[in-house]
């Protein structure tokens, strides 16, 4: 009993707390290294200890004094490894955060230290996923498909670099801070995607991946509760996730948007994405600046969340955000995804004409083959849509996707039932 | 406190035309440590490490370094975003890097 409560314990205040922890000590002891290693020892210290003693009975602060004395013997031990170093290194700030504008959390200079522009895309994730999530090097390993042993050096090669070229522990200037903040977006958006797009539907660890990047995104909107792109994303994250279950079959098959069984979305995260989306509206309509794409693609989301069905879905309004989408992000994939919307508004035929202008672009992707072959179908142009599920199968990077296309190619014969069903890119 | 960070700003292109302006801003900023442009790439001469002469840069490539900066910033932010300036200046490209510090 004692250790199930001991347990439970320590996962919540990992979660609760683990990116604070080591975002106050890399403040106060200006070391990554060291702050990443005194958090890690200090939970192995509560796993060991509160089973048997008991939970503390304010878990944060014992993990944050216990972590507090790990950095100073894990300073002390170095430092006598190499005395040169001793009177730079045990010198450290024990002051209050210093003020830098509206947010003063460690945690948000953690953030943008590890999505740092001038890391990798690749190193910003790891080091995103193991000091602020917390996760395991060998969990972040089995996510990413790595040996441990690479993502290891990947991870110390980045604290190496952030500490030896200075890059800063600090919350961006005003004058830089939306595109940094985009940065940081994009990294969490990534990893909720490599989770989420991973296809084979049971593999748990790469759930994790979205899990954590809700996590992550549910962390910046604390930080940063007024901005309206974290508002958008952390929506969009939620809006797609209450569509995990639905999305494949229980065959392991790909199941489109409008294929799916809205009975099995989970209104919970739905209603919290609503509510996000409604909040941005209504600050859109009080003057706070046009909506950026996550808060678009939220939108759109919203859309579907709301509709009965696929059929009944209120595509003008898709089409018009989309159309917005456009005006931030003129590029080939949007107006596939809008001609995907307007072939429900204006007819198959509209659709395929906007399709054809982008087959220089996206000749190589397989979802505009698939949009073309769906189309195609739908115009009773059987043997043209035949060769375009060819293409699109020949292309499609993951076996739920090929099998899905396969499946609906080999039903053209039969074509024209008048059950609707269209693989649009994103569209599950 | 430790010291200033340094930076080795190395500008590649095509040419390293007339920087004089950016020179003076990081003078007067009080960035500067050195800023000099080379000559051509083809008027180097290579020595290894037994002494032996090579006529040609180190590293043969298509764009070769056309000058650099030492810069004193105190971070990576600040580095960079001379760099940007620099690279504007010198219409190519700006590779920034730490010196070794003590305490790196």
């Amino acid at each position: 009993m004692i250790g199930t409560t001991a347990e439970q314990a320590i996962t919540r205040t990992h979660q609760e707390e683990w990116a604070r922890l080591v975002a106050d000590l890399a403040r106060r002891f200006g070391d990554l290294d060291v702050a990443e290693e005194a958090t890690a020892e200090a939970f192995a210290a509560a796993a060991e200890r509160w089973p048997r003693e008991g939970v503390p009975p304010n878990p944060g602060g014992w993990l944050a004094t216990t972590a507090s004395r790990k950095a100073i013997d894990w300073l002390r031990r170095e430092s006598q490894r190499d005395a040169k170093y001793q009177a730079a290194r045990m010198v450290y700030d024990d002051s209050p955060p210093e003020p830098t504008g509206p947010v003063e959390d460690d945690r948000l200079r953690l953030v943008f230290t590890c999505c740092h522009p001038a890391l990798a895309m690749e190193a910003r994730v790891a080091l995103t996923l193991r000091l602020i999530g917390g996760l395991t090097v060998a969990e972040i390993a089995r996510a990413f498909l790595v040996q441990e042993t690479a993502m290891a050096r990947r991870i110390t090669r980045a604290k190496v670099k952030i500490k030896a070229a200075h890059i800063p522990y600090r919350v961006p200037s005003a004058g830089d801070i939306r595109e940094r903040l985009a940065g940081v977006l994009a990294v969490v958006y990534l990893i909720f995607n490599e989770g989420y797009l991973a296809g084979e539907g049971d593999d748990l660890v790469r759930a994790d991946l979205t899990d954590q990047a809700v996590h992550l995104g549910r962390l910046l909107r604390t930080l940063l509760p007024d901005d309206g792109e974290v508002a958008g994303l952390l929506a969009l994250m939620l809006f797609t996730d209450a569509r995990r279950s639905a999305r494949v079959s229980p065959t392991g098959e790909l199941v489109t948007l409008a294929e799916q069984d809205r009975g099995a979305w989970d209104r919970t995260l739905i209603a919290e994405g609503n509510a996000l989306v409604r909040e941005r509206i209504r600050a859109v309509a009080a003057g706070g600046g046009p909506p950026g794409r996550y808060q678009l693609q939220a939108a759109i989301n919203a859309v579907h969340a709301e509709a009965p069905s696929a059929r009944d879905t209120n595509w003008p309004a898709i089409v018009a955000l989309y159309g917005s989408m456009l005006q931030i992000d003129p590029s080939p994939i949007v107006r596939l995804n809008r001609a995907v919307a307007i072939a429900e508004v204006d007819g198959p035929e509209a659709a395929l004409a906007e399709i054809d202008q982008l087959a220089g672009p996206l000749d190589g992707y397989h979802a505009f083959h698939a949009t073309r072959a769906d189309l195609l179908r739908r115009l009773g142009r059987t043997g043209e849509s035949r060769s375009a599920y060819n293409r699109a199968i020949g292309m499609a990077g993951n076996a739920t996707e090929r099998s899905y296309l396969t499946r609906r190619r080999d039903q053209l014969p039969g074509a024209g039932s008048g059950t609707s069903t269209r693989p649009g890119p994103g569209g599950c | 406190m430790s010291p200033v960070p340094r930076y080795l700003l190395s500008a590649y292109g095509p040419a390293f035309p007339d920087t004089g302006a950016f020179d003076e801003r990081l003078r007067k900023d009080g960035h500067l440590v050195f800023a000099g442009g080379l000559e051509p790439a083809m008027t180097a001469t290579t020595v290894d490490g037994r002494g032996a002469l090579t006529d040609g840069p180190y590293l043969e490539t298509q764009d070769s370094l056309g000058g650099l900066w030492v810069i004193e910033a105190a971070d990576l932010d600040v580095a960079l975003a001379l760099a940007a300036e620099g690279s504007r200046a010198c219409r190519g490209s700006v590779e920034v890097r730490p010196f070794r510090t003590a305490k790196s």
